[in-house]
């Protein structure tokens, strides 16, 4: 019986996991296609296998320029950049608005909500003309202030309901200790808010890797664009090189996935965190 | 080690006022247990003692410094968290050390002094687990371990036994007790438990809805209790309170001083006798506690409990007295009215 439902599990299982890596073997299949046509076959095994996409899209290059590395160096800049800043000011933010209570702590929470409320196209004009007020269009610094404002408010949540979740007896007894409150968030709280922090990190670099609206928006210089920016040209409007799309989303993804694994045991500790108390 | 004084304290939280101006004063090397129902607001004086509440007004004076207006870490006072509040993610020999290190001892006193702290709290060999690798007990031992390493002014301990079992809460009680004598370090100690404060108290502060009732040695408390409210929190069982009209009618009391609304009698003073003053009671229920019993007794409407070696049966009907010397009158108010009973031991306590 038990072995019977077991099985039952593992085909369940198996088909789902089918269901979920079919259109990623699909890319991959696109990918090491040589043709860049719309394969119509449902068979996710290529039938001739080349590496050939990968080196076109490796190896473009751009009055003298090596297009992917540039593309590559921008997107790991603006989210590496986006992930610091929003990270240390989120936190920040988050640890005033958890402990404190002074005027306008309400009224921000408020707006932190607010701001979540709409799509990031519908900012993208306002924010044009800001930016080109600021004289940052076409300039990464651009990027990293429209993405690290698009991405705070949800941080800032994130981390001050962690916060509260943290007993406050911890902070006093720094203070009692001899510490002074900068010293108990340092020493106490954001070494117990490491899971929260990875997330929020992790949160914070997606949110600039994998953004391309904003990008295309305000950018329009291929040696300036980041890698997303990028993948879209491969789409044209007449015609469209999938197989270049497919191996440059696989290669957009690798650095993702590296991230993941390196912090995969932080958000799995992120995850139970809050269902034990303690 | 120092003196201690708490000035007029008042503390509201919004507009609820927790504290209603509470003046208390601890001597050096006083154990201080301050008791009081949930509620009334025992933690939040601890608070504003440690500095970690803003007073509303008053003031802390600290051998005689006046902190009010210091930070915590300028008071240099302890505080063991009924929580513990230990730093999970340090070892528990970085737990002792942190307080040290943060006042800037020298690495090689901080290294004598832990191991010190260690020593008298026997957690030698829990120096390098992570607090949650201790059991309650365990960790309870290191939470004081922080606070003595540190050699403060004062310990100021929140319920700090109320997370433990009773046989572990007994063992710590007698602890506590050692270390006090062995630091004579000035301790205010909140707690509900009758017994912690009975047993470690040199003086007891009894608290209600953010006032003080009464501060006085555990036996000036027991034998003397300045209100109804006092008489009937401390000593188990509760002090039996029988209105004065009754008293008058069962004519188990022979004489009340003027004023009094109720007569209270603790139940070692209710005897099984007969003659002038007694009275016909049913035994209703009789608790046994091994070496005594309780016995709940009904007279009409009135129940008194009364403490035994050799309890009647339940059911049985016995006639019962009165000591005269262990009787407490109280007036309309609850407050306590002063009778020849207290000058008798007033006497008495003067050689
Ligand atoms: N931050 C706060 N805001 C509002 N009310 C508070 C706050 N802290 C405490 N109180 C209230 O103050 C009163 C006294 O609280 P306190 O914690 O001092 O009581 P306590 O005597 O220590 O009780 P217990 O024995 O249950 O620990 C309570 O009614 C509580 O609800
Ligand atoms: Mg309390």
């Amino acid at each position: 019986m038990k072995a019977v439902r077991n099985a039952l599990v593992h085909v369940v299982l198996v088909i789902a996991s089918m269901i979920t890596l079919y259109p990623i073997a699909w890319v991959v299949k696109m990918a090491l296609t040589p043709s860049q046509g719309f394969s119509l076959s449902a068979s996710p095994i290529p039938e001739h296998v080349t590496l050939a996409n990968f080196a076109d899209v490796l190896g473009a290059r751009d009055g003298g320029h090596w297009l992917f590395g540039r593309q590559l160096a921008n997107s790991l800049a603006v989210s590496l950049a986006v992930t610091a800043v929003g990270v240390v000011l989120a936190c920040s933010a988050a640890y005033a608005l958890s402990r404190f209570r002074f005027p306008g702590r309400e009224t921000s929470l408020r707006a932190f909500l607010f701001s979540q409320m709409f799509p990031g196209v519908v900012t993208s004009i306002p924010l044009y003309v800001l930016l080109e007020k600021l004289g940052l269009l076409n300039h990464l610094a651009g990027l990293i202030l429209v993405y690290s404002t698009t991405a705070i408010p949800f941080c800032v949540f994130m981390l001050k309901s962690y916060f509260d979740s943290l007993p406050r007896e911890l902070e006093e007894a720094v203070l009692l200790d001899g510490g002074t409150r900068f010293i108990a968030f340092i020493r106490v709280v954001l070494p117990l808010s490491r899971p929260a922090l990875a997330v929020t990190g992790l949160f914070c670099f997606l949110t600039a890797w994998n953004e391309f609206i904003l990008a295309a928006t305000f950018m329009n210089d291929p040696l300036s664009f980041t890698l997303p920016v990028q993948l879209q040209r491969y789409v044209g409007d007449y015609s469209t090189e999938w197989g270049h799309f497919a191996a440059g989303a696989i290669l957009v993804s690798i650095p993702v996935m590296a991230l993941f694994f390196a912090l995969e045991k932080h958000l799995i500790g992120g995850l139970t965190q809050g269902s034990v108390k303690g | 080690m120092a003196t201690l004084s708490v000035q007029s304290v008042k503390k509201s939280h919004g507009a609820a006022t927790i504290l209603k101006g509470i003046s208390l004063d601890i001597a050096d090397g006083e154990f201080l247990v301050l008791v009081g129902p949930s509620g009334c607001g025992k933690s939040t004086l601890l608070r504003c003692i440690a500095g970690l509440e803003e007073l509303d007004s008053g003031a802390i004076v600290i051998d005689g410094a006046n902190v009010t207006q210091s930070e915590p870490r300028d008071r240099d006072l302890a505080m063991v968290f009924q929580s513990y509040a230990l730093y999970p993610h340090l070892t528990v020999r970085e737990n002792l050390a942190f307080g040290l290190k943060m006042r800037k001892t020298p690495p090689s006193e901080i290294v004598t002094r832990v191991a010190e702290a260690a020593r008298m709290l026997e957690i030698e060999p829990l120096l390098d687990r992570l607090p949650k690798n201790l059991s309650g007990g365990q960790r309870q031992r290191v939470a004081m371990g922080r606070a003595v390493v540190r050699r403060p002014k004062a310990f100021l301990f929140d319920e700090p036994l109320s997370n433990l079992d009773a046989s572990l809460r007994g063992q710590m009680r007698i602890e506590l007790m050692r270390l006090h004598r062995q630091l004579s370090a000035t301790m205010i100690y909140v707690t509900h438990d009758q017994v912690e404060a009975m047993t470690l108290a040199t003086r007891i502060a009894v608290m209600k809805a953010g006032e003080l009732q009464q501060v006085g040695t555990p036996d000036e408390l027991y034998q003397h209790p300045a209100n109804q409210f006092v008489a009937k929190f401390i000593g188990t069982p509760e002090m039996n309170l029988i209105p004065a009209d009754d008293a008058r009618k069962l004519a188990l009391v022979h004489s009340l001083p003027d004023g009094t609304a109720q007569v209270g009698v603790r139940a070692e003073d209710v005897h099984v006798g007969h003659g002038v003053g007694a009275a016909d009671a049913m035994v209703e229920v009789v608790e046994h506690l091994g070496w005594e019993a309780l016995v709940h007794l009904r007279i009409g409407a009135l129940a008194l409990v009364a403490r035994m070696k050799d309890p009647p049966a339940v059911g049985a009907r016995t006639s019962i007295t009165l000591d005269a010397a262990g009787l407490h009158f109280f007036d309309g108010t609850g407050a306590r009215i002063f009778s020849s009973n207290d000058r008798a031991s007033a006497q008495r306590a003067r050689p």
